[in-house]
């Protein structure tokens, strides 16, 4: 059964259409899988080939992989909460009402959209924590653990502009609690509260500032960030590897064809 | 390169980098500079599929587990926004709470803008530092200047936490500086691989832990254990 899915799928990827598309063309040899990378514009942010000892869930617990996970689920759950909603008091109450009541399958939307969102702060911090005891920040890999850290705060931004969204008693005065301390900042404070709210309080423009900046901007930034991230870590050799990990035994079986293909 | 029994006037040390000129070449490798050697025998796989495919699989897993959580448990929704209508306490999102809770302690300044503003920078820098990149055990090296400013550094942040009453955090400090304690006891000689761990620990990783547990404990102080006016309350007697 494999087997013939697999057969399926080569003949899928040997077709004229297919080969328009992705360049790569059939086959299943080293270069060929190789080339299924290279060729890719999105994949071509990952090197071709990895370290086998890279794969063990234990060297990174997988978290930067399941981040981005986090990441798809929002964008895959937040467009259609997007067609249900209106940033304007008080109809963004009602559509987060709607959406619990009223919508097909809006609670279940917005459930898993909220979930995510928690689920990706918490990670983002246990990828943080894993990366920095794995000492994987080491040279020459400095700057991609600075754009994490841009990334973290880019994550942080983003589930905060969207805590205000439902409008409700809780969105609002947590949003009140937060942006009272940016008011706190020397000389500058009160104009960063305003700028920040475009008020004096939460209100209306907040609620409109903060849709703008959740669904666009911040969204935009971050898969800017995150594709300089994969790509710097190609760029830097590959995930970090720790010399106390162990080394398997180099495989026999890889055919010398593999060698001509550029590994990075 | 240079073989031992060969007589040492067969070559002269130089510099050069021009591969046609001289192809073969040794590289000197001094001290602050790294050396980006790529290890041959390395066993590699392909990244697709073998990355891709468990990339994939562990995102789905991911999937499943959190479509289970968003079936089972409803996202919270309260009555609609009321400026006039203050709930007690009100509370930032949780990732936020560990700052609400030194907010109690400190002023807004120091809590809500210079130490978030220091932790960022704090974490920015940790790679351009050669005490990170080297990594030491803290005390392997310089023992009788480092042990004193560690007995006076833990001091010095027991009699500041102690005169803001944040006995809070004073538990994390504690216990941090207890496993620092057994490190100073430790050599990478120890009998057990525990206290060697211990000893090979560099600063970076004790700061970075000591962080971690007061991030912790702080934001589980402000999600669960407290109520109305910031007071103390226990999470199952609501």
């Amino acid at each position: 059964m494999a087997k013939t899915i697999t057969n399926y799928f080569e003949e899928l990827r040997g077709t004229r259409v297919w080969r328009s598309v992705f360049r790569s063309g059939t086959g299943s040899s080293p270069l060929h899988r190789a080339l299924a990378v290279q060729q890719n514009v999105f994949l071509h942010l990952f090197s071709t080939k990895v370290r086998t000892r890279m794969l063990s869930f234990s060297t990174t617990w997988y978290l930067g992989t399941l981040t981005l996970g986090t990441f798809l689920i929002l964008v895959g759950t937040g467009i259609p909460l997007m067609f249900y909603y209106h940033p304007s008091v008080p109809q963004a109450y009602a559509d987060t009402k709607d959406l619990q009541f009223v919508v097909s399958s809006g609670l279940f939307l917005r459930n898993l959209h909220r979930w995510s969102a928690h689920a990706m702060v918490f990670l983002v911090f246990a990828h943080m924590f894993k990366v920095f005891y794995r000492g994987a920040y080491r040279p020459p890999r400095e700057f991609n653990w600075v754009i994490g850290v841009i990334l973290l705060l880019i994550t942080l931004l983003l589930s905060y502009t969207g805590y205000l969204l439902p409008w409700d008693q809780l969105a609002f005065w947590a949003i009140t609690v937060g942006s009272n301390i940016a008011s706190a900042v020397p000389v500058m404070g009160n104009k960063v509260h305003f700028l920040m709210l475009g008020g004096n309080v939460v209100n209306a423009n907040a609620l409109l500032r903060f849709y703008v900046l959740h669904c666009m901007i911040l969204p935009l930034v971050a898969i800017l960030f995150v594709a300089i991230h994969f790509w710097r870590i190609r760029k830097d050799g590959g995930l970090y590897a720790h010399q106390s990990e162990p080394k398997t035994v180099a495989a026999q079986s890889v055919p010398a064809v593999t060698k001509g293909v550029p590994v990075q | 390169m240079s073989d031992s029994k060969s007589d040492p006037k067969d070559f002269i040390a130089g510099m050069d980098s021009n591969a046609r000129r001289s192809p073969t070449r040794v590289v000197f490798v001094t001290r602050r500079t790294s050396a980006q050697v790529k290890v041959a025998d390395e066993d590699q796989v392909q990244t697709y599929p073998e990355l891709l495919f468990r990339a994939v699989v562990a995102i789905e897993v991911l999937a499943i587990a959190l479509v289970g959580m968003a079936l089972l448990f409803n996202a919270p929704l309260e009555g609609i926004a009321d400026p006039s209508h203050t709930p007690n306490p009100a509370k930032a999102p949780w990732y936020f709470l560990g700052l609400q809770e030194m907010l109690h302690y400190f002023p807004p300044v120091v809590a809500g803008v210079l130490v978030p503003g220091l932790v960022v920078m704090a974490l920015i820098v940790i790679p351009y530092f050669n005490i990170n990149i080297e990594a030491e055990g803290l005390f392997l090296k310089d023992r009788k200047r480092r042990v004193p400013i560690f007995y006076a550094a833990v001091a010095a942040l027991c009699v500041f936490l102690l005169s803001f009453d944040v006995y809070v955090a004073l538990g994390p400090t504690l216990i941090v500086a207890a496993f620092m304690l057994l490190a100073v006891q430790s050599s990478p000689h120890s009998t057990s691989a525990f206290r060697r761990g211990l000893a090979a620990k560099p600063l970076s990783f004790w700061i970075m832990t000591w962080f971690l547990f007061e991030l912790t404990v702080l934001t589980a102080v402000g999600t669960f254990f407290r109520g109305p006016g910031w007071s103390w309350v226990l999470p199952w007697r609501s």
